[in-house]
């Protein structure tokens, strides 16, 4: 070492004079941040260096815990598929929490809306046996529930009670070989009877050859099985095949799309209702809140149209045209207050010095065909027939007028139609 | 030894004589060369071109023919001359430290009596000092100054006038060998 040192003393000397000007330098000099040399040239080298003992470090350490060592890697895999498992769990009960609060909320929209009385159930359990499908659910006759009353949902029928318990009753699902119902096409108004097939189907017997139905007609209950009210929808046609003296129909239930309930509403009194002639809504239709109530009446004047044209001689009594019953009340109130004769003022037949002189009902072909109006002197209380006869001309439109329209627009007469002097 | 025969390289190292200088001129010559350095140009600026410390260290360089104390000579001098001017320390003295030893190295080599010789070393060691202290201001400092080799060959030129007359003066200062 020595002999090393004397051999290469200038050159030594040389580098430890100038590398202890560079420290002296570095110290002494900053750059443009005001960060001294030495410690820019310090990191400078220092970084790649560190940089790749840490890529090193950090590859080794990986190596050895990811090949190496692997003892607790069995235990950890068991860990997070039992917690994998446990969170599966939690979402499939999550998702079946959501569609019941759903499910819910449409149950209790429909049983707001629904004119029938209903009473809410859940199901909390399965018939025994593969034959037969029928459900319980937690209603019985405390709750009010009978035999033969109708399992409904929002989306079609269920079933029916069969077995009422104190606490439960028992319901015959719409599948069952057992269950049969009335039906009627809305469509064409076939009338059929709905049967169970066992199946997740269901098919309709005793629609004659005659009566037209195509696959995607709505059915409806007809009422006619005093069980079902008229009106509820049943399903729809999945598939027809010609048969004698019947045709084969088979049917999807709309109320049990989705397999069997959990919740479901067992009406209580059923109340008709008419076929519809669209198919139910397959999607939820948003509804605007009902307009705020006008502050004062609207007058006919301001009802009348922007453009000159005479106003409708029937107009609605408040913010709108109203119904043809509405309509023919005004033509008749119109004429009365021209003759100073109160309707609907009185007892009836009491204090009637002369009936109103309908005939001076300025006669529209619209709305006379429309609300009857020229049927409307048959109806004049309190007065022989032979007197009617003679205050009550008949006109041109008096015999083309249905009946059903003459009764409405004696309805809309008031209490009885009664004039008042 | 017969030092006009014309050679510039020596035959043999112990044909080169080794020149002896009093500590005072070794001092004071170049404590001398850093005031000229300093002041002069404030006075006559047209001698800012003369870099007198580094015709002295070459000067002491090669005539005292060893490395190490020409290398000190230069750090000493070099130093000095950051220490005066605005430059970081180690600029000049690393620069000059370098132009020392290399001096000294090369003084055993050749013929540093020869007035040419002399000439042509000074005119080197200016452009190489130049040279180099650009190279540091880029690769330490990261400052940008413009690479201008034309002037510094024409002052090269005109130091290497203004040392070889200087050398000329200070070859009476030394102490004649035993």
């Amino acid at each position: 070492m020595e002999s090393f040192l004397n051999r290469y003393r200038n050159i030594t000397v040389l580098l430890l004079v100038i590398f202890a000007q560079l420290v002296l330098l570095a110290v002494a000099a900053k750059n443009e941040q005001h960060v001294r040399f030495i410690r820019v040239w310090t990191v400078t080298l220092v970084s790649p260096l560190a940089r790749l003992m840490e890529g090193m470090r950090g590859s080794s350490i990986g190596f050895v815990h990811n090949y190496i060592t692997l003892h607790d890697s069995d235990a950890e895999n068991r860990r997070l598929r039992a917690e994998n498992d446990r969170l599966k769990l939690d979402k499939i009960f999550l998702s079946n929490e959501l569609n019941r609060a759903e499910n819910a909320k449409a149950l209790q929209i429909f049983q707001q809306r629904s004119p029938s009385k209903t009473l809410a159930a859940s199901v909390f359990s399965t018939g025994i046996g593969s034959s037969r499908k029928v459900v319980y659910v937690d209603r019985g006759s405390v709750s009010g529930v009978m035999r033969e009353m109708a399992v409904v949902t929002p989306d079609g029928i269920i079933g029916k009670v069969t077995a009422v318990y104190p606490t439960a009753a028992e319901v015959l699902l719409i599948t069952d070989p057992m269950f049969a119902a009335g039906v009627v096409s809305a469509k064409t108004h076939a009338h059929g009877t709905l049967k169970g097939t066992g199946t997740s189907q269901c098919k309709v017997d005793f629609v004659a050859f005659e009566d037209k139905v195509d696959p995607g007609d709505w059915f409806y209950t007809s009422g006619d099985d005093r069980i079902f009210p008229r009106g509820m929808p049943v399903g729809v046609v999945k598939a027809v095949r010609p048969g004698q003296p019947y045709r084969e129909i088979t049917l999807d239930p709309a109320g049990m799309a989705g397999g069997s309930p959990d919740d479901v509403l067992i009406v209580l009194e059923g109340i008709h209702q008419d076929i519809p002639d669209t198919p139910p809504p397959t999607q939820q239709v948003y509804l605007a809140p009902a307009p705020p109530p006008l502050a004062e009446p609207v007058s006919q004047t301001a009802a009348a149209p922007a453009d000159g044209s005479a106003p409708p001689p029937a107009a609605a009594p408040r913010g709108g045209s109203g119904t043809e019953a509405d309509k023919a009340r005004a033509l008749y109130q119109k004429t009365a207050d021209s003759e100073d004769i109160v309707l609907g003022g009185g007892p009836t037949g009491q204090n009637i010095k002369r009936p109103p002189d309908f005939t001076k009902i300025p006669v529209d072909p619209r709305t006379a065909a429309q609300a009857g109006v020229a049927a409307a002197p048959a109806v004049v209380p309190g007065q022989p027939p032979a007197q009617k006869k003679s205050t009550a001309a008949p006109t041109p439109t008096k015999s083309t007028a249905p009946p059903d329209a003459v009764r409405r627009a004696n309805q809309a007469g008031g209490p009885g139609g009664i004039p008042q002097p | 030894m017969n030092y006009s025969d014309g050679r510039m390289l020596l035959s043999s190292q112990r044909e080169g004589q080794v020149s002896r200088f009093n500590l005072w001129v070794t001092i004071l010559v170049p404590f001398l060369a850093l005031l000229f350095q300093i002041y002069v140009p404030l006075f006559f600026r047209f001698l800012n071109f003369l870099e007198m410390p580094l015709l002295v260290v070459v000067y002491l360089g090669l005539m005292r023919r060893n490395p190490i104390s020409g290398l000190f000579v230069g750090a000493a001098v070099g130093l000095a001359q950051d220490a005066w001017s605005k430059n970081p320390l180690g600029m000049f003295g690393i620069t000059k430290t370098l132009v020392g030893y290399f001096a000294a190295s090369i003084g055993m080599k050749l013929d540093v009596d020869n007035v040419l010789m002399r000439f042509l070393l000074a005119f080197f060691f200016y452009v190489f000092h130049q040279s180099f202290y650009w190279v540091m201001e880029h690769a330490l400092l990261n400052q940008q100054s413009p690479f201008d080799m034309p002037a510094w060959l024409g002052l090269g030129v005109l130091n290497a006038l203004v040392g070889a007359a200087l050398f000329h003066f200070l070859d009476k200062l030394r102490v004649s060998a035993r």
